[in-house]
C-alpha cells in the first residue's frame, strides 16, 4: 500500500506543476482560453467532434516539439526536425505504396509494413546522428549544422519527390493516425506514450541530468568528468527518432507524403517550447509545460476557426501569446528579485 | 601591408574567393552562357535584393543577435507601398520613403522588444515574422497586387547600354541600392563609432554597457536599419518582378542566413565583414545560376547548397578546434 503510493508520488512529480511556477501560469491561460471560446461559442466548444479534432491535432505538433525541446534544453537547437520528419515520411510511404504486391493478403503486407516503419525509424536516427556528429566532433554550432543539414534533406526530399505526392497508404497504417482505441485517439495514444518516456528519460536517467547540465552550463560539465560529445551525439539521435515518430503519424493522418509538408511548424515548435517555459538558452522547460503550452495553441486555433477567422489572425496571434508570454515571465522574475 | 595580406590569405574571404573563382572558372569552361555580360547581369539584377537584406542581416549578426522577421518586414513595406502607389499616386520619392518607414518602424518593435525581454532576439524575431506576416495577410486577404504606374514599370536607370544581342543593359534601380547599401554599411561600421560599437557589443555586451555604450541606442539602430535595409529591399523586389505576392519573399530568410554565415559573420557576434558577406550571397547566387544553365533540374540546387553550407561550416569549425588545439594550455 504504501509502496503503491510513493510510486504514484513519483510519478506525480514526474508531470509536476509545484515545482514549477511557471507552469501554474499556462494552466490560468489555458482556463482563461477555455473559459472565453466556451461563452463566445456555447455548445459549439465542447462539442465531442471539436475537442476530437484537437486530440488529432495535437500530437504530431506535440512529437516534433518534443524533438525541438530536447536540444533546446542542452543550449542547442534542431532547425532539421520538419525536414526529417517529411524525409521519413517519404520514405516511408515511397516503400507502402510500391512494396506491397496487389492483392496480396496475409503477412506479406504486415511484413512490408514492418519494415516500412522500421526503415523511415531507422532514417530518423540515421539524420539525428548525423547532426549530433556535426555538432559534436566537428565543433559545429547547432543553429549552423541543423540549417545545413535542414538544406540539404529539403532539397532531397524536392528532388526525390519531384514535388509530387506519395498517397495511398494501406489501411492498417491509416489506422495509427486516425484509428480510436476505446474512445482515445491512437495519435494521442502515441503521443502520451512518448512523452511519458521522454520525461522519464529527462527526469530519471543520468542522460536527462546531463541534458539539463549541459544547458546550464557546458564546460562545468566537461569538467565534472561527463563525456559531452556522446551525450549531444545522444541528444540529435533522440531528436531525429521522435521526428520519424511524428512522420508517421503526419503521413497515415494525410494518408500521404510530400516534401514541404507542415513546414509552417518549425517556428511553431519553438514557439510551443519556450510557451511551455523551456528556456531558450538551455538547462530549464519540463514536459508538462510544453504539453500545457501545446494546448493552448490548440484551443486558441482551433476556439479561432470556429469563430470563423483567418488562420493567419491565428498565426499572428501565436507570436502576440509568445511575446506576452515572455513579458510575464520578466515581470514575475523582478518582483521575485523586489521581495527578495 | 605584408601582415594584412598574411592575415587576408588566411582569411575565410580569401577561401570564399577561390571557390568562388574556380566556380566561375568551370562554369565558363562547361557552359556557353554563363560567362556572357546578358547573364552576369541577370544574376547581379536577380540577387541585389537578397544581397540587401544580407548586409543588413549581417550588421545585426555582428552586433550579437539575428533577425528573423526581415522578410516579413520587406514583404510589408512592399504590400504598404504598392497599394499606396496604386491608390493615390506619387514618385520615387514616395515609394522609397514609404517603404523604409516602414521598415524602421518594424524595425524599432524588434529593438524594443528584445533589448527589454533579454530574451535571445532569434526567438523575438521568429514571433515578430510570424506578427508582421500574420496580420498582413489576415488585414489584405492575401491578394497578389499588379498594375504599377508606368513610370513604376520603367524603373530607374543610369548609363544603359544595348549589347550584341539588342538588348539594353544599365546601372538598374536594384543594382544602385545594393551599391549604396554597400557603401553606407561599410562606412558606418568603419568609420563611425557607431560601428565600432557594435563590433565591441557583439564582442562583448557586458563589457560595452560597463564602457558606458548606450545598448538601447545600439539596438535600435541596429535594427532599425536591417528593417530600413529590408523595406528597400522589398521595394527592389517589387520593381523587379512588377507585382508583389506576399509569399515571394517570407521563406527565403535562412538562405539569407546562409549567405551572410558563409561570409564569414558568426552567430555568436563580434565578426563579420562586408566583403564576406558580399561572397557568400554571390557564391549561393553564381552557384543557383549555374546548375540552371547546366541544364540540373532545380530539385537539386537546394541539395548543392545544402552541401555547400555543412562542407563550410564543417571546415571552418574544424580548423578552430584545430587552432584551439594547438594553443591549448592550462589556465588558471
Amino acid at each position: 500500500m504504501q509502496g503503491s503510493k510513493s510510486d504514484i508520488q513519483k510519478l506525480k512529480s514526474l508531470f509536476s506543476m509545484r515545482t514549477d511556477p511557471g507552469s501554474r501560469y499556462l494552466v490560468v491561460l489555458l482556463a482563461v482560453l477555455i473559459g472565453f471560446f466556451s461563452l463566445v461559442l456555447p455548445g459549439q466548444f465542447f462539442r465531442t467532434a471539436n475537442l476530437q479534432s484537437i486530440a488529432f491535432q495535437v500530437p504530431e505538433l506535440g512529437l516534433l516539439s518534443i524533438a525541438m525541446m530536447i536540444p533546446l534544453l542542452s543550449g542547442g537547437i534542431n532547425l532539421a526536425i520538419i525536414a526529417t520528419a517529411d524525409l521519413t515520411g517519404i520514405l516511408t510511404a515511397f516503400i507502402l505504396t510500391r512494396f506491397i504486391p496487389a492483392g496480396a493478403e496475409g503477412a506479406v503486407p504486415v511484413l512490408v509494413i514492418v519494415l516500412a516503419l522500421a526503415m523511415g525509424l531507422a532514417l530518423s536516427l540515421l539524420v539525428g546522428l548525423l547532426n549530433g556528429w556535426i555538432i559534436a566532433y566537428l565543433g559545429v554550432s547547432p543553429i549552423l549544422a541543423t540549417l545545413g543539414t535542414m538544406t540539404l534533406i529539403e532539397g532531397i526530399n524536392m528532388a526525390s519527390t519531384k514535388g509530387y505526392v506519395i498517397s495511398g497508404l494501406p489501411e492498417p497504417v491509416l489506422f495509427i493516425g486516425n484509428g480510436v482505441v476505446a474512445g482515445i485517439p491512437m495519435p494521442i495514444l502515441v503521443f502520451a506514450a512518448t512523452a511519458f518516456l521522454v520525461a522519464l528519460v529527462l527526469r530519471r536517467t543520468s542522460l536527462g541530468v546531463s541534458i539539463y547540465m549541459m544547458g546550464s552550463n557546458e564546460k562545468a560539465t566537461l569538467f565534472s568528468g561527463i563525456d559531452i560529445r556522446r551525450v549531444i551525439l545522444k541528444i540529435y539521435t533522440l531528436s531525429g527518432l521522435l521526428c520519424g515518430v511524428a512522420a508517421i503519424i503526419m503521413i497515415s493522418r494525410f494518408n500521404s507524403a510530400k516534401a514541404g509538408y507542415a513546414s509552417s511548424y518549425l517556428l511553431v515548435t519553438i514557439l510551443a517550447a519556450v510557451l511551455g517555459g523551456v528556456d531558450p538558452f538551455g538547462g530549464f522547460g519540463k514536459m508538462m509545460g510544453l504539453i500545457l503550452a501545446l494546448l493552448i495553441l490548440q484551443v486558441l486555433s482551433s476556439g479561432l476557426n470556429l469563430l470563423g477567422m483567418s488562420a493567419h489572425l491565428t498565426i499572428a496571434l501565436w507570436g502576440g501569446i509568445l511575446i506576452f508570454v515572455l513579458f510575464v515571465n520578466l515581470l514575475r522574475e523582478r518582483l521575485s528579485r523586489i521581495r527578495v | 601591408m605584408k601582415v594584412r595580406a598574411a592575415r587576408f590569405l588566411k582569411s575565410s574571404e580569401f577561401y570564399l574567393f577561390l571557390v568562388i573563382a574556380g566556380l566561375m572558372a568551370l562554369l565558363t569552361v562547361f557552359t556557353e552562357d554563363f560567362f556572357s555580360v546578358e547573364n552576369l547581369f541577370d544574376v547581379l539584377m536577380s540577387y541585389s535584393f537578397l544581397g540587401v537584406m544580407a548586409v543588413g542581416l549581417m550588421v545585426v549578426l555582428i552586433s550579437g543577435g539575428i533577425d528573423i522577421s526581415f522578410t516579413a518586414t520587406a514583404t510589408v513595406a512592399q504590400y504598404v507601398m504598392a497599394t499606396i502607389l496604386i491608390r493615390h499616386g506619387g514618385g520615387w520619392w514616395l515609394a522609397f520613403l514609404i517603404p523604409m518607414a516602414i521598415g524602421i518602424t518594424l524595425g524599432a518593435v524588434n529593438a524594443l522588444l528584445v533589448y527589454s525581454l533579454r530574451v535571445h532576439s532569434i526567438i523575438i524575431t521568429i514571433a515578430t515574422l510570424n506578427i508582421f506576416y500574420g496580420l498582413l495577410i489576415f488585414l489584405t486577404g492575401g491578394k497578389w497586387i499588379y498594375n504599377f504606374p508606368d513610370w513604376f514599370a520603367r524603373g530607374l536607370s543610369l548609363f544603359a547600354f544595348t549589347s550584341s544581342g539588342g538588348k539594353t543593359y544599365s546601372f538598374s534601380l536594384s543594382i544602385m541600392v545594393l551599391v549604396a547599401a554597400v557603401a553606407i554599411t561599410g562606412f558606418i561600421l568603419n568609420k563611425t563609432a557607431m560601428g565600432r560599437q557594435i563590433y565591441a557589443m557583439g564582442g562583448n555586451p557586458e563589457a560595452a554597457k560597463r564602457m558606458g555604450f548606450n545598448l538601447l541606442r545600439l539596438h535600435l539602430f541596429v535594427y532599425c536599419y536591417m528593417g530600413l535595409l529590408a523595406g528597400t529591399a522589398g521595394l527592389v523586389q517589387a520593381q523587379l518582378v512588377q507585382t508583389v505576392a506576399p509569399n515571394s519573399i517570407v521563406g527565403r530568410e535562412l538562405e539569407v542566413v546562409a549567405a551572410v554565415v558563409l561570409g564569414g559573420a558568426s552567430l555568436a557576434g563580434g565578426a563579420g565583414t562586408l566583403l564576406g558577406t558580399v561572397l557568400g550571397v554571390a557564391l549561393i547566387a553564381i552557384m543557383s545560376n549555374g546548375l540552371t544553365l547546366m541544364g540540373i533540374s532545380s530539385y537539386w540546387h537546394q541539395v548543392v547548397i545544402g552541401l555547400i553550407i555543412l562542407a563550410s561550416v564543417s571546415i571552418t569549425a574544424f580548423n578552430r578546434k584545430r587552432e584551439e588545439r594547438r594553443h591549448a594550455g592550462i589556465e588558471v
